[in-house]
C-alpha cells in the first residue's frame, strides 16, 4: 500500500508539465550525445552536468537521470546500423545488431533492443521502489562503524569486478582517497596536501577530475585509436519483429533484465559490465552458439535489457546509502551535494517529493525513449555519420566551458587537463581510471566515519569487529580481497571480464 | 631495460611509490592525535602508506612473470589535445571565449593527423558562434566574449 502511496506522489511530482519537459530534454539530450561515437555515457553526463545548474534540484536530478539513461538508450540506434566502435555500453548489441543489419533486419533490431530496454526499466524501476524503503530502513540503523565498513567493502567490490589488475585498481583507489582529501579538513581546519595554492583550500572539484578522466583522457584515446570507418548505411526496414523473433527474444530478455538489475547494485559495476555479463551468459544458453556474432537476436536483446537495468538499479546504493556504486552515480552524487542535498538514507525521508519524483521520471522517461526512439533513428543514424574529426574539437570545447562554468574558475580548466593527461598516461599503464573517482568521492565520508567511530568507542578497535554489521561486511571484505588474490579466481576472473 | 619483464607494472607502481611515499611524509607534519580523538594526519598517513605499498608489490612484480607488449603512445594527440585546453586557459580572460574557442578548436583539429585548413577553420567560427550564443545569451554564464585584452579598444 504504501509502496503505491508512494509511486503515485513520485508520478504526480514527475508529471508536473515543467517535469516533464526536463525528463524529455534530458532524455534526448543523454541520447543525442550517446549517439556520437566516442562519447561515453560517463563523459556525457560530465559534460552536460553544467547545463542542469539553472533549475531547481528535482528538475535538474530528472534531466540529469534523463541525460543518464537516454545515454545508454544511446546505444541501440548507433551500433545497430553503424559498425563498431559504438558507445562502450553496447559493445555486445554492436556486434550482432551490425550483423543483423547487414542481413536486412535492422529495423527488428533497433525494435528489440527498444522493447528489452523498456521492459528492463519497467522493472528496474519497481524494484528501487520496492527495495529503497527496506535499504533506506537499514541503513538509518547504520553507526559510523558500521559506514566504516560498508564503504571498505564497497571499495573492494568494485576492485574484484574491475578489469585488469586488482593491485593496480587498488592503488588508484587509494590515489583517489588521497586526492579526495586535499584542502580545508572540515574537523581540524588542517590544510592538507594544498602546497598552498588558494585554488587548493576548497579541495580538488571532483567534476573536473571526472572530465578530465573520462571527457578530454577518452577523448585523447579515441584520436589515437580512430581509424577511418566505411559506414554502412543500412536502410531501416521493417520495424515489426515477427512471432519467431519474439518468441527467442523473451528469454534473453527476462535473463538480462534479471542478471542487470543484480550487476547494477554492486559497487564497481554498471551498465558495461552488465552488457558484457549478458553477452557471455546468452552465448551460453543459446542452442546454436555459432550464430553469435552473426545476427543473434539473443545477442541484442539481453545487453540491451541488462545494460538498461543495471543503469537504473545503480541508483538504488546512492539513493538508500549515500554510496555512489560508479564514477556515472559519483557524478549525481556530487549534482546533489551541490544542491545541499546528501545522498543517503535522509534523501527519502526529508525529501519524499524529490525522491519519488526520480523514481518515477525514470520509467517516464523509458516510456519517453522507446516512443521517441523508433521514428527518430533516421535523424540519429544522420548524426553518427559526422566524422570524428569534426566532432571531438566540438567535446574538447564543451569540455573547457562545462568545467569552467562549474564555479566560473579558469583553474577547473587546469585541473580538468592535469587529469585528462594523468588519465591517459595510467590507463596506457593499465590503470582504470574508475577506481580513482570512486576513492575521491568516498575518501572524506571513510576519513569521518573512521573518526566518529573510533570517538564512539573511546579509541577502542574492536568496534569494528564488535558490531554484527561492522564485523560481517569487514569478514566479506577480507574473504574478497583473499579469494581475488587466489591463482584460481584470478584466471576465472580474468576469463569472465574477458568475454 | 630487459630485466623489467612487465614495463606497465613497473612503470606505475613506480608513480605509485613515489606519490604514497611523498604523501606519507607529507602527513607526518600533520597532528596525529589520539586513538579516540583522530588527529588530520592518521587518515593519511595509512592511505599513503598503503600506497606506497601497492606500488612496491607492482614494481616487485615488474620483474616477474610472462613478458608484456611495449607501451606505445601516439605523441600527436596528447600533446596537441593538452596544448589546445591550455591555450584556451591563458587566453580565456584576455581575449575572451570566441577567439580562445577557436585557437583550442584550430590546434586540437590537427591532432588527428589529418588537419583540413578551410573545414577546421569553419568548424572553429560555427563552435565560436553557437557557444557564444548558447552559453553566454542562452544559459547565461558568465564568459567574456571579447576579454579583458579588448577593453582599451572596445571603450
Amino acid at each position: 500500500m504504501d509502496l503505491l502511496a508512494n509511486l503515485a506522489l513520485g508520478f504526480a511530482a514527475a508529471a508536473t508539465p515543467s517535469n516533464l519537459a526536463f525528463c524529455l530534454i534530458g532524455c534526448l539530450l543523454g541520447t543525442l550525445v550517446g549517439v556520437l561515437p566516442g562519447v561515453g555515457p560517463t563523459a556525457t553526463i560530465a559534460l552536460l552536468l553544467p547545463i542542469t545548474y539553472h533549475f531547481e534540484p528535482t528538475a535538474s536530478l530528472i534531466m540529469l537521470a534523463g541525460i543518464f539513461y537516454g545515454s545508454q538508450y544511446g546505444g541501440p540506434p548507433t551500433p545497430t546500423p553503424v559498425p563498431p566502435p559504438g558507445p562502450p555500453a553496447s559493445v555486445g548489441t554492436a556486434i550482432d545488431g551490425h550483423e543483423m543489419a547487414k542481413q536486412g533486419r535492422g529495423g527488428v533490431a533497433l525494435a528489440t533492443a527498444a522493447i528489452g530496454s523498456f521492459f528492463a526499466g519497467t522493472v528496474a524501476t519497481l524494484l528501487i521502489a520496492g527495495f529503497a524503503p527496506i535499504l533506506t530502513k537499514v541503513a538509518l540503523s547504520f553507526g559510523p562503524a558500521d559506514y566504516f565498513a560498508l564503504i571498505v567493502f564497497a571499495l573492494l567490490v568494485s576492485v574484484s569486478i574491475a578489469q585488469g589488475s586488482i593491485v593496480k585498481a587498488i592503488a588508484m583507489i587509494l590515489l583517489g582517497l588521497l586526492l579526495g582529501l586535499v584542502g580545508t579538513n572540515v574537523t581540524s581546519g588542517t590544510q592538507r596536501y594544498t602546497f598552498g595554492v588558494l585554488d587548493l583550500y576548497d579541495g580538488i572539484d571532483l567534476v573536473a577530475v571526472i572530465m578530465g578522466l573520462f571527457g578530454v583522457s577518452e577523448t585523447i584515446s579515441s584520436i589515437e585509436r580512430h581509424r577511418v570507418i566505411p559506414m554502412l548505411i543500412a536502410k531501416v526496414t521493417s520495424l515489426m519483429p515477427s512471432r519467431k523473433d519474439i518468441a527467442e527474444m523473451t528469454p534473453p530478455i527476462l535473463r538480462g533484465t534479471a542478471l542487470g538489475s543484480f550487476l547494477g547494485i554492486l559497487p564497481g559495476g554498471g551498465a558495461l559490465l552488465a552488457s558484457f555479463a549478458s553477452y557471455s551468459m546468452e552465448k551460453r544458453f543459446a542452442k546454436d552458439r555459432s550464430q553469435f556474432g552473426k545476427g543473434a537476436i539473443a545477442g541484442v536483446a539481453g545487453p540491451e535489457s541488462a545494460n538498461n537495468a543495471a543503469a537504473q538499479t545503480s541508483f538504488i546504493p546512492m539513493l538508500t546509502l549515500g554510496i555512489p556504486a560508479n564514477a556515472i552515480m559519483a557524478i549525481m552524487a556530487s549534482a546533489m551535494i551541490m544542491r545541499g542535498i546528501t545522498p543517503g538514507p535522509n534523501v527519502m525521508t526529508d525529501q519524499p517529493v524529490l525522491f519519488w519524483g526520480l523514481i518515477a521520471s525514470m520509467w517516464i522517461g523509458n516510456l519517453m525513449l522507446l516512443v521517441l526512439n523508433l521514428p527518430l533513428i533516421g535523424v540519429w543514424v544522420r548524426l553518427v555519420r559526422i566524422p570524428y574529426d569534426l566532432l571531438y574539437p566540438a567535446i574538447l570545447v564543451f569540455c573547457v566551458i562545462g568545467v569552467y562554468s562549474l564555479s566560473n574558475s579558469v583553474f577547473d580548466i587546469y585541473v580538468m587537463l592535469a587529469f585528462g593527461i594523468i588519465g591517459y598516461l595510467l590507463s596506457k599503464l593499465g590503470c582504470e581510471p574508475a577506481p580513482l573517482v570512486l576513492g575521491m568521492l568516498l575518501g572524506p565520508m571513510l576519513e569521518e566515519y573512521l573518526q566518529r567511530a573510533m570517538l564512539l568507542a573511546r579509541g577502542n578497535p574492536i568496534v569494528f569487529v564488535e558490531r554484527p554489521m561492522s564485523a560481517s561486511l569487514l569478514a566479506l571484505s577480507v574473504i574478497i580481497l583473499a579469494a581475488a588474490a587466489l591463482p584460481f579466481v584470478r584466471r576465472k576472473r580474468a576469463e569472465a571480464l574477458q568475454e | 631495460m630487459h630485466l623489467v619483464r612487465r614495463p606497465s607494472d613497473f612503470l606505475s607502481g613506480l608513480v605509485f611509490f613515489v606519490i604514497g611515499t611523498v604523501a606519507a611524509v607529507i602527513a607526518r607534519d600533520y597532528p596525529l592525535g589520539t586513538a579516540r580523538m583522530m588527529g588530520p594526519g592518521v587518515f593519511p598517513l595509512i592511505v599513503a602508506s598503503l600506497l606506497a605499498l601497492c606500488g612496491a608489490i607492482l614494481v616487485g612484480r615488474a620483474f616477474m612473470g610472462g613478458r608484456e607488449d611495449r607501451i606505445e603512445i601516439a605523441p600527436l594527440p596528447l600533446l596537441l589535445v593538452s596544448a589546445g585546453i591550455a591555450v584556451f586557459a591563458l587566453t580565456l580572460m584576455g581575449a575572451g571565449l570566441v577567439l580562445a574557442t577557436m585557437a583550442l578548436v584550430l590546434i586540437s583539429s590537427a591532432a588527428s593527423g589529418r588537419f583540413k585548413p578551410v573545414s577546421s577553420l569553419l568548424l572553429a567560427f560555427g563552435l565560436a558562434l553557437a557557444c557564444t550564443l548558447g552559453f553566454v545569451y542562452g544559459l547565461r554564464q558568465l564568459l567574456p566574449v571579447f576579454g579583458s585584452w579588448f577593453t582599451p579598444f572596445l571603450g
